[in-house]
């Protein structure tokens, strides 16, 4: 087994992101599996969640894991022609490319997100996407949806205080 | 004899087609204007704030509010009804998700503003003069409403019971909604009183659908001839039906036009947009990214197609930087 340099650690109070990936059964969550077993080492930066086929996830899941907090979205399923269900993973290329021109349009920046196809036998390449990714997010800073979220709707805070009770007094502006 | 149920209607960031569609009600309008008495309605009668500020908390049986939420204005009268009203029905697209006007979400506050007092052709404003929320002239002190940085659907200011969709909302849908408010027969809270289902299950062309759509190109409506028959997705328009909300009988397509969507998604769907790029999109043809690549370029403006009624329904919410 080839030795490979441990991920070098985060420096004290360096932004540690947060990565949700989404890795297929059949290929790329085998592959990390076998990263696991070669004791393979990689950020512990990402979350990754088992789907059946990449052709499962819907943009909506990748919106959402954004808005839930996540710093970037990983995404893995099995080489063209690899698919266990023969076409999935060409569905998901094609969703994926707008769904990339569509973030790119809500000024969502590039590197954020990421599909890569990654086979069971190759466990190096959990790794090196792993890492690459995580360097990059990082460098990125944190995307923080629902810290944004919360910041937009202050906006609203004093006026729905102030009228927010049976006796508010009236607005001036809006007689 | 009791008195009738009081109704008010209201309008926020909206275009008026909204009360358009009221006054579409035709005959029928004289049996809503039996049943209730109507004591707010902006377009078509002389109450003022004042006069809904005076009524007790809950007095009105229910408010239909239109339009979306950009000032801080709006955002009073809204959150006033909520507080006399018993039920509030979110009425049509901009209520709903923002409609048009959260297309804005796209651009911040600042190059809203810059644009239309200065840069727009045919502004003369050398002195870079902009609307302030608190000015004094001459010893008076005038004010107006804070231009939000964003806008916002009528749920995110306020708890609503009931959602009416559509730009406009059909006559029919209206009817139907404003019966079961009097019968007092109403779905839980919460529900958009409407079909939950996809638009194409409504669609007579939906038997021309392929299974496969097998897309090479997407093409404008001005671009081709349309076929009157066939399914507007097999003729590589985008039509907005598989990620839509059912309810309004197809009239677009019915008129030879694909659907924009503005009766936004089912229930089962939370972002419309990306679950039309999930359903169609996964249909195109090509199996290489350049070709791929190729087969997109045909959509010059994903966002304002994908969302072009409920951008602020977007799980983003509005464009981040």
């Amino acid at each position: 087994m080839t030795k490979h340099p441990a991920q070098p650690p985060a420096a004290p109070g360096q932004f540690e992101p947060r990565i949700v990936a989404f890795f297929c059964n059949w290929c790329t969550y085998t592959a990390a599996d076998l990263a696991g077993v070669s004791r393979l080492k990689y950020a512990p930066n990402v979350r990754v969640i088992r789907v059946m086929c990449s052709g499962r996830v819907d943009p909506q899941f990748v919106l959402e894991a954004f808005a839930k907090g996540a710093d970037g979205v990983l995404l893995g399923g099995c080489h063209p022609g690899d698919c266990h269900y023969a076409e999935g993973n060409y569905k998901t290329l094609r969703r994926m490319r707008m769904l990339e021109r569509m973030l790119k349009a809500m000024g969502v920046e590039d590197g954020r997100f990421r599909l890569e196809w990654i086979s069971g036998a190759e466990g190096d390449k959990v790794r090196a996407v792993v890492n690459e990714m995580t360097a990059r997010v990082r460098a990125l800073g944190p995307l923080d949806l629902p810290g944004r979220f919360q910041e937009w709707d202050k906006e609203m805070e004093e006026l729905e205080k102030r009228v927010g009770t049976a006796d508010a007094p009236e607005v001036a502006h809006a007689r | 004899m009791p008195d009738k149920p009081k109704v008010a209607f209201y309008w926020c960031a909206s275009c008026g087609g909204c009360e358009e569609a009221v006054v579409d009600l035709a005959e029928d309008i004289l049996k809503v204007v039996e049943a209730v008495d109507i004591v707010l309605w902006p377009v078509a009668m002389d109450f003022k704030k004042a006069d809904v500020e005076a009524r007790p908390d809950k007095s009105i049986a229910v408010a239909f509010i239109n339009g979306a939420i950009r000032t801080s204005e709006q955002e009073e009268w809204v959150r006033m009804l909520r507080r006399k009203a018993g039920l509030v029905v979110s009425f049509g697209a901009c209520a709903n998700s923002g409609g048009i006007p959260a297309l804005a979400n796209q651009f911040k506050k600042e190059q809203i503003l810059k644009y239309v007092y200065e840069d727009c052709p045919g502004v003369d404003n050398p002195a870079k003069t902009r609307p302030q929320t608190e000015t004094t002239d001459e010893g008076r002190t005038v004010t107006l409403p804070e231009f939000r940085s964003m806008v916002r659907s009528l749920d995110e200011v306020i708890e609503v019971d009931y959602y009416l969709p559509g730009c406009p909302p059909t006559p029919k849908l209206i009817m139907a909604a404003v019966g079961a408010i009097l019968a007092g027969k109403l779905p839980p809270q919460g529900t958009v009183l409407s079909p939950d289902n996809a638009l194409c299950e409504e669609c007579k062309r939906k038997d021309s659908k392929p299974a496969d759509l097998a897309l090479t190109e997407f093409k404008r409506p001005h671009q081709i001839q349309i076929d009157p028959e066939k399914c507007m997705l097999a003729q590589g328009l985008v039509c907005m039906g598989p990620a839509t909300r059912s309810g309004c009988e197809a009239r677009c397509v019915e008129g030879n036009m694909p659907c924009t969507g503005c009766f936004g998604p089912s229930s089962r769907v939370k972002d419309q947009g990306a679950k039309f790029v999930s359903s169609v999109f996964s249909n195109i043809a090509p199996k290489e990214a350049p070709e791929i690549d190729k087969v997109l370029d045909g959509i010059p403006d994903p966002i304002g197609t994908f969302y072009r009624y409920g951008l602020s329904k977007c799980i983003l919410r509005r464009k981040l930087n």
